[in-house]
């Protein structure tokens, strides 16, 4: 009998305090050179969190807040992130705001809401350089997938917030990114830079988009611009998604390039 | 704060109806009719598949085993999932970790989720892969349903 699944393996490690878990699928799935590749993007993920860490009083991040050292001491890796935060400020028109992310601290540089994807995107390299493979890299909820030779799409569940049992769309994925954020997310609160205070008009906000960083970034500007983002997400070109409101109601898009 | 509360007393809950996922998957083993072992409890690795029939599912008996999810931990408690397998779809999911009763065996119901049992239909293309969300207990917990199954095809 012919094997009909494509082969695949996955690999479930715990890093920035949540599960990483890395599915491969196609010829070469149970290579060595495959579960180097593998590791290899837990290590970069894990020197991510050593960098980025708010909880890890040694981090860059937390010696910056404290004002230890200057942007231009650190890394280029935090210099990056730093910037993309100012581009992220802009393109959600405010809504997205890395200063403005620590509760009763404004001002203070909080990068945690773009990292984690930042992160994911950069060690996802060492899986783009595997041939005949296709990938899903998931973070704690944000996904990122390419496929392989075959073209199969990856299907991804968009998770109820209400009733976690249940999934409110499918959507199949072949290369791109699918983040998702909510007003508990990680048992942190999104907070709402115009007011200083936590989100809490849209429950769950997806974004599906070529882009796993820009898709999460949008989806977290989403939360915390709460209702109006059901008609600010129609500038979202290029992407689908869908916005649950407090009250249930689920609104989608699927905004043409 | 209120909040928070309101999430934990429904966590259990939640819980319990999200181990009728696997069901409606119904997702072949890459490896056909092969079947794997048990793995431990408390480990994260499962072990590798042991014999049975690699001639399809003709007039062989089924092949039924059970694989262990990895333990996933949430703010509640430790999660883990076993499966059972049979002739390579799974056939049933149940806890043998679960936050709030530690430990204990939790059966588990074969409720499915409509929209994905509708879409089984074509078991190789109705599959989640993946699941999105903003739930840190569920985040734990379909890592742990996920690596049941990826087990399931080592």
């Amino acid at each position: 009998m012919t094997r009909t699944a494509p082969d695949r393996r996955a690999w479930v490690e715990q890093i920035m305090g949540m599960p990483i878990s890395v599915h491969v699928r196609g010829v070469g799935a149970r290579d060595a050179a495959t579960a180097r590749a593998v590791e290899s993007v837990f290590a970069d993920l894990r020197a991510a969190d050593a960098m980025f860490s708010t909880y890890r009083e040694d981090s860059q991040i937390r010696r910056l807040q404290r004002g230890e050292i200057a942007l231009d001491d650190c890394s280029t890796a935090v210099r990056e992130v730093w910037l993309l935060c100012g581009t992220a400020l802009e393109r959600t028109d405010g809504a997205f705001d890395a200063w403005a992310a620590v509760p009763g601290s404004p001002g203070t540089f909080d990068p945690t809401g773009l990292v984690k994807t930042w992160a994911v995107t950069h060690a996802a390299g060492h899986l783009r350089a595997l041939t005949g493979l296709g990938f899903a890299l998931g973070a704690g909820g944000d996904i990122l997938v390419q496929t392989g030779p075959d073209q199969t799409p990856w299907q991804i569940g968009i998770e109820d917030p209400r009733d976690i049992s249940r999934v409110l769309a499918t959507v199949p994925v072949a290369d791109g990114g699918v983040a998702t954020s909510g007003v508990a997310a990680r048992g942190q609160h999104i907070l709402d830079p115009r007011t200083g205070e936590p989100a809490t008009e849209i429950l769950s906000a997806t974004v599906i988009g070529p882009s796993l960083l820009w898709a999460d970034v949008f989806a977290t500007a989403a939360v915390a611009r709460g209702a109006s983002a059901v008609d600010w997400v129609q500038g979202f070109h290029g992407t689908s998604g869908l916005l649950m409101l407090t009250d249930g109601t689920v609104h989608r898009w699927s905004n043409a390039p | 704060m209120r909040r928070i509360i309101v999430a934990l007393g429904t966590t259990a809950t939640g819980l319990v109806l999200l181990f009728s996922w696997p069901t409606s998957w119904n997702r072949p083993v890459a490896a056909g009719g092969q079947a794997a072992a048990l793995g431990g409890a408390g480990t994260s690795q499962g072990t590798t598949a042991t014999g049975a029939s690699s001639s399809g599912s003709g007039a062989t008996a089924p092949v039924t085993a059970t694989v262990d999810g990895a333990v996933a931990q949430t703010p509640y408690g430790n999660v883990q999932v076993r499966l059972t397998v049979t002739d390579g779809n799974v056939t049933a999911a149940k806890a043998i970790a679960y936050p709030d009763r530690g430990g204990t065996d939790v059966q588990i119901s074969n409720y499915a989720i409509p929209i994905l049992s509708q879409e089984a239909v074509q078991a190789q293309s109705a599959k989640i892969d993946m699941v999105s969300g903003a739930t840190f207990t569920s985040r734990g917990y379909i890592q742990s349903l996920q690596d049941a199954l990826d087990q399931a095809n080592l």
